[in-house]
């Protein structure tokens, strides 16, 4: 087991995703604190791209405002290296190959590393692109997270046997964003990855409240959250982080 | 069929589309020696697009220049008046061979964008076009063109605006919806199979410029200069002659306001590798590896990326891509209109400002061909206006 896979000992995780310097990296550095005060068991922090195809309009507004204020990641390396002092649940970096590649893999991995994360994730690396990194994180002490699509139907089996960490089920076509229903492959995509690997499987992309985390949570082994927790950081800006406060312990409350 | 040109190429995109890009792989590997689709898009090709485009002897040019002997390869005489329509049939046809009733697609400067749409229309298919806001703006015509056609087209306001953003969002509708869509990518970009499958269906460009130079000139070209944005006319003009090793391959890339300046698109010259848009290839980035937002007066050249084959043929010196600016693109589009009476895509304006530079040094009896990959209709406003006239559409 891994210090990932261990966040899902005895209970459902909450893995909330908020994008790194949105609105400023001093307000990420509050979130992290507030959210691992809430509850949370896994923190994903998104390292904003210029093109980050993946996502909807929610996180990508979020990439560009962060990106505008002037984001570099060795200033979020800075920061993750001071919350780490206290932070002591898995931390997990979500971005493109491209910051990662262009910085040097290698580099960022390490240093990635030193500041205290666990792992990555890197939705535009599918299975077949993904041996190169998977090798250097490794080396460095990173879990390289994979992730399913609805679209995965007869790769899962190869997927979930090399995944590490947990395995990101994505629940729906489409980008990332708050969906008022999630598909119903979704537990059939569990029960098809449950037969090949006993990793855990979160699920992703569309969950934006705690009825539909509680209801994800009946046949996943956890929830990520991400746009409409970035939502709120888009309304509040610096002031945001009581809201996400609330909003973490009322997701919380309803899957554990 | 090869993942990768070299170190180059590879399928870099969301797993919720590998099922897509799969299916089409396999659909091509199955259809594109098929005699049937090899018939249907060919009688096309003739009968609709109107192929062979002409190899024209720019005898005039060649004077004035006083060096090589320049001719221009008319992929703006076919039909919706660039070389675009000669991947959209293809693919287009393909689609139709998948079970697709639905077809997505790109658009910087509006010729991919109408030359699906074209397609679209004439194969009964549904079709949605994304264009960058910047690009409604400065080709509003072709908007229209594209909605007298029967598309729908998306302004995509997120990002710069431009070419890259239309491709940021057309994938993003891909992944929504594919069981009945196809991505119609209008260049030699994107993930494995994309390239391949654009490559070839352009590759009729260097075909027919073989053997229609070696029955006016018993030889083979010494040079062939193409723009290179994506770079489908310039590697459709380039492929037949990779093994021709005597034939220097030339690309053109946009160096907008000068490639010293943070406003230029000249991705060979300022770039470095990268994984963007489903491919490893070179890209204007910064030292993070965010994509640079890019810059060129031609929209279609307005791009932050180039072709994972061009990559690799620069990397292993088989062509060499130049950067030229908008000035000396200007420059040229006035003087093919003059002495010439042709007046080219402002995007095929860049190879023929830098074949005039290039044929002078050349003895007369070296041949040069330019592919002029598109009609300049579409750009004469905008030319005007770089000129200082208030002239709108």
């Amino acid at each position: 087991m891994s210090k990932i896979s261990d966040a899902f000992i005895g209970k459902k995780a909450f893995i909330p995703f908020i994008t790194g310097g949105d609105p400023d990296i001093p307000t990420t550095e509050k979130l992290i604190h507030t959210l691992a005060e809430a509850g949370a068991d896994i923190i994903e922090i998104g390292i904003p791209f210029s093109d980050p195809v993946a996502e909807g309009p929610v996180i990508e507004a979020a990439d560009e405002r962060a990106l505008k204020n002037g984001f570099s990641v060795d200033k979020l390396f800075t920061m993750i290296k001071r919350v780490r002092e206290t932070v002591k649940l898995p931390l997990l970096f979500m971005t493109y190959y491209n910051p990662v590649f262009g910085y040097g893999a290698e580099k960022f991995c390490k240093n990635a590393f030193d500041a205290g994360i666990n792992g990555l994730i890197v939705p535009d690396l599918p299975y077949e692109e993904s041996g190169e990194l998977r090798l250097i994180a490794n080396e460095n002490g990173l879990e390289l997270i994979s992730l399913i699509a609805p679209t995965s139907k007869k790769r899962i089996e190869k997927i979930a046997k090399n995944a590490e960490g947990f395995l990101y089920c994505v629940s729906s076509l489409g980008v990332t964003g708050i969906r008022s229903d999630f598909g119903n492959y979704v537990r059939e995509m569990i029960e098809t990855a449950k037969i090949y690997s006993d990793i855990p499987c979160a699920v992703g992309f569309g969950i934006s409240n705690p009825e539909q985390a509680k209801s994800a949570c009946e046949f996943a082994d956890g929830v990520i959250i991400g746009s409409a927790i970035v939502k709120i950081c888009a309304e509040y800006g610096t002031q945001c982080v009581p809201y996400v406060k609330d909003f973490a312990a009322s997701i919380v409350k309803a899957i554990k | 069929m090869p993942l990768r040109f070299g170190i180059y190429g590879g399928q870099y995109i969301p797993e919720t589309l590998m099922s897509a890009v799969i299916e089409l792989d396999n659909a091509y590997e199955l259809h594109k020696n098929d005699t049937e689709f090899k018939n249907e898009l060919d009688f096309l090709l003739k009968n609709y697009a109107g192929r062979p485009s002409i190899l024209y002897y720019a005898k005039k040019m060649s004077q004035d220049l006083g060096g090589a002997k320049i001719y221009l390869k008319r992929e703006d005489l076919n039909h919706t008046g660039s070389h675009k329509i000669n991947n959209v049939l293809g693919q287009a046809l393909l689609a139709k061979k998948m079970g697709k009733t639905r077809i997505i697609a790109e658009t910087g400067a509006g010729q991919h964008g109408v030359a699906s749409a074209t397609a679209a229309a004439l194969l009964g298919l549904e079709c949605e076009i994304f264009m960058g806001r910047e690009d409604t703006e400065r080709q509003a015509l072709n908007v229209y063109r594209m909605e007298l056609l029967g598309a729908k087209v998306n302004t995509v306001v997120s990002g710069t605006a431009t070419l890259k953003d239309a491709v940021n969002a057309a994938l993003r509708e891909w992944a929504s919806r594919m069981d009945d869509t196809h991505y119609l990518i209008g260049s030699v970009m994107g993930p494995h199979p994309f390239p391949t499958v654009v490559r070839d269906f352009q590759a009729v460009i260097g075909r027919e410029i073989k053997e229609q130079l070696i029955k006016a000139e018993g030889k083979l070209p010494d040079a062939v200069i193409a723009c290179v944005g994506g770079g489908s006319n310039a590697i459709g003009s380039f492929y037949e002659f990779i093994e021709d090793t005597t034939v220097k391959l030339i690309g053109c890339e946009a160096a907008g306001k000068g490639v010293n300046t943070p406003e230029n698109a000249a991705t060979v010259t300022n770039g470095r590798t990268g994984v963007f848009h489903g491919m490893k290839s070179l890209f204007c980035q910064d030292e993070y590896g965010q994509i640079a937002p890019v810059y060129s007066i031609s929209a279609g050249l307005d791009y932050p990326g180039i072709g994972p084959e061009h990559a690799h043929l620069h990397e292993i010196n088989r062509a060499e891509y130049v950067p030229v600016t908008d000035d000396e693109a200007v420059d040229a589009f006035e003087y093919l209109s003059r002495t010439e009476g042709i007046i080219p895509a402002i995007e095929s304006a860049h190879a023929v400002a830098y074949a005039m530079k290039y044929a002078k040094t050349l003895s007369n009896d070296k041949i040069v061909v330019i592919t002029l990959s598109g009609r300049g209709d579409k750009d004469v406003a905008a030319i005007a206006r770089y000129r200082g006239l208030k002239l709108y559409e």
